[in-house]
């Protein structure tokens, strides 16, 4: 007996962006990354297009990260030198972009200027030929300052810049629109805010296809399912033709999933969890899969091990 | 929810006036400021400005000048459809033709024609008799002309059922017959046909129009009404548009709904 499916028809589609710029793009990239355009829920192949596979951006930080040594090791003797650990994500664990955290600029620690954060950017631009995205500290302040220097001073790379938040997007999204870059706008977990912050950056002139929506995540564990049912109803609000939800999404997994004790914490210390070197890959690349499965484009990763599953897993799920 | 600005009519003095003189000027004026108020269709009407044998020529010339300076599809409105076949013959974008009783000889002129020019119906829960005075003779036309859509193929997204509101002043029991039609109509078939009102009927020759209204659009959206041939100038009137689509759960809140439900 055959079986009829019962497919969803949908008037609208994500909106497509395109990250980072060749040479005859005003750039210096070896090649950009399309993200979005999708015109269905997640693989659901037989529905409609997922017109670009979801991407995985791997996180460099300017200064040397506290994380576990699990994950440490794994990247030997680069972590001090972004340009190194950029170029070895790329090579070694095949990342589509590069995510580089300038926490080095935070004010109560490094204190970077902006011409030093600039210098770094340009030292991963030349290190790799794979799109950035540049984000900076905790610090709003300082954050304009830097980012108004590095979007200048990387004019036509088509950046993606971050962070654009409901209290602090008027610098960024100007030094965005002036010199031809595209903008991380995060949300707290906030559908409503999410789609208040898209329009506010739009009425300023920022085309929608210039922003990526970061509708900020909880790790496995942590509040994982609100980050699920937000982001499902901003990619079924995009399939219905929203245009101030219907931009491809960034989830920052690497960092979420591995803030919380399940994925740093030893196998001494708590015998039932099992190895930690086991452990911590599995809940980054569990987090990752998740967010795949709500419509995620651009997931930050840090593990390379993480990595590594979640590519085979994206990989299968694309093949129709 | 979906507006079709009524203010090109020919009922208007200013637009009468245009008709005779051969002007575009007050109907693009109205045209583009429409569409700035909020409307996503522009209804075009000649009213009795125009005699009946030089009714053809006025649709085509109608359609010609506002689409100089609209890109917005129209509402082709009127009784003669020699002269809206004229009109659909210009136009851009798939229109919709205003309107079609449920009378076997009138649906068979009309929805070949709605096809032929890839247009929508307003159809009218009416026949020769009148309107009917409760929901369920209403909704039995409404039935009519689901069937006609089906016969001809039309999708039902294409065919808008207008239960036919009339003034609250002189027919006030219509009003509630009119909101449990739009119930039931939403529920004739799957997909649902639409709906539609001609608004400003209910509040005709009343003092307090634009509150009844507003209310009136509230109520009815509440039922069922995708549709309304409305003053989509009036800011008031597209608000109660743009708040029941936040409150239906139809369109996700941001602070600034009004100003992106008149976005295009």
């Amino acid at each position: 007996m055959s079986v009829a499916l019962v497919k969803e028809r949908y008037t609208s589609k994500v909106g497509e962006v395109v990250l980072g710029a060749t040479s005859e793009q005003g750039g210096t990239r070896t090649s950009t990354v399309s993200v979005g355009g999708d015109s269905t829920l997640p693989f659901l192949h037989f529905e409609g297009q997922m017109q670009n596979r979801p991407v995985i951006a791997m996180e460099v930080n300017d200064t040397v990260p506290e994380w576990n040594e699990a994950i440490k090791s794994q990247f030997g003797d680069v972590l001090g030198n972004p340009g190194a650990w950029a170029k070895k994500c790329v090579d070694e664990f095949g990342a589509d972009l590069i995510y580089l955290k300038l926490n080095g600029a935070d004010p109560e620690g490094v204190n970077r200027s902006p011409e030093d954060c600039t210098r770094i950017v340009k030292e991963v631009l030349a290190a790799v030929g794979v799109p950035l995205i540049v984000v900076g500290c905790d610090d709003d302040e300082k954050n304009n300052e830097i980012m108004a220097a590095i979007a200048e001073a990387a004019t036509g790379e088509n950046l993606l810049l971050g962070l654009a938040e409901q209290d602090n997007y008027k610098s960024i999204a100007a030094a965005a629109m002036v010199h031809k870059h595209t903008l991380i706008a995060r949300s707290p977990l906030d559908i409503n805010i999410c789609k208040q912050l898209n329009i506010l950056i739009n009425e300023m002139g920022l085309p929608l296809s210039k922003i990526v929506i970061d509708p900020m995540i909880g790790g496995l564990g942590f509040g994982i399912e609100y980050a699920y049912s937000i982001m499902e109803r901003a990619r079924l609000g995009a399939l219905a033709n929203d245009k101030m939800l219907s931009m491809p999404m960034i989830c920052t997994v690497g960092y979420e999933s591995n803030r919380c004790k399940e994925a740093n914490a030893s196998a001494e210390e708590f015998p039932g969890w099992g190895d930690l070197k086991d452990r911590g890959v599995l809940w980054e690349a569990m987090t990752a899969s998740a967010m795949l499965q709500v419509g995620a484009s651009i997931l930050v990763m840090r593990n390379p091990a993480a990595v590594r599953l979640v590519q085979k897993n994206i990989a299968d799920l694309m093949n129709k | 929810m979906i507006i079709f600005g009524e203010r090109i009519n020919g009922m208007f003095t200013d637009i009468g006036e245009a008709l005779r003189n051969k002007d575009p000027k007050p109907l693009q004026y109205w045209a583009v400021k429409q569409q700035e108020g909020g409307a996503h269709y522009l209804d075009v009407n000649s009213g009795p400005a125009i005699p009946t044998h030089e009714r053809v020529e006025a649709y085509e010339w109608m359609v010609n000048v506002i689409q100089e300076v609209s890109e917005l599809p129209l509402v082709l409105d009127s009784t003669n459809y020699d002269a809206i076949e004229a009109g659909l013959k210009v136009c851009k974008r798939p229109a919709i033709i205003n309107s079609c009783p449920a009378e076997q000889a009138k649906i068979e002129r009309v929805f070949p024609m709605a096809m032929q020019y890839n247009a929508g119906v307003i159809g009218l829960t009416m026949d020769k008799v009148g309107i009917p005075k409760n929901s369920e003779n209403r909704v039995a036309f409404a039935m009519e002309l689901v069937a006609a859509a089906d016969e001809y193929g039309m999708p039902m997204e294409d065919l808008y059922i207008d239960p036919l509101i009339l003034p609250c002043n002189v027919a006030q029991e219509h009003a509630p017959e009119v909101l449990e039609s739009l119930r039931q109509i939403k529920m004739l078939a799957n997909p649902a046909p639409r709906t539609v009102l001609g608004l400003s009927n209910v509040s005709q020759k009343s003092p307090d129009r634009n509150l009844i209204n507003r209310t009136y659009l509230a109520m009815a959206i509440a039922c069922g009404l995708d549709a309304a041939i409305m003053d989509a100038n009036d800011d008031d009137l597209v608000d109660v548009a743009a708040t029941c689509q936040i409150l239906l759960n139809r369109t996700i809140y941001a602070d600034s709904y009004l100003k992106v439900f008149r976005a295009r």
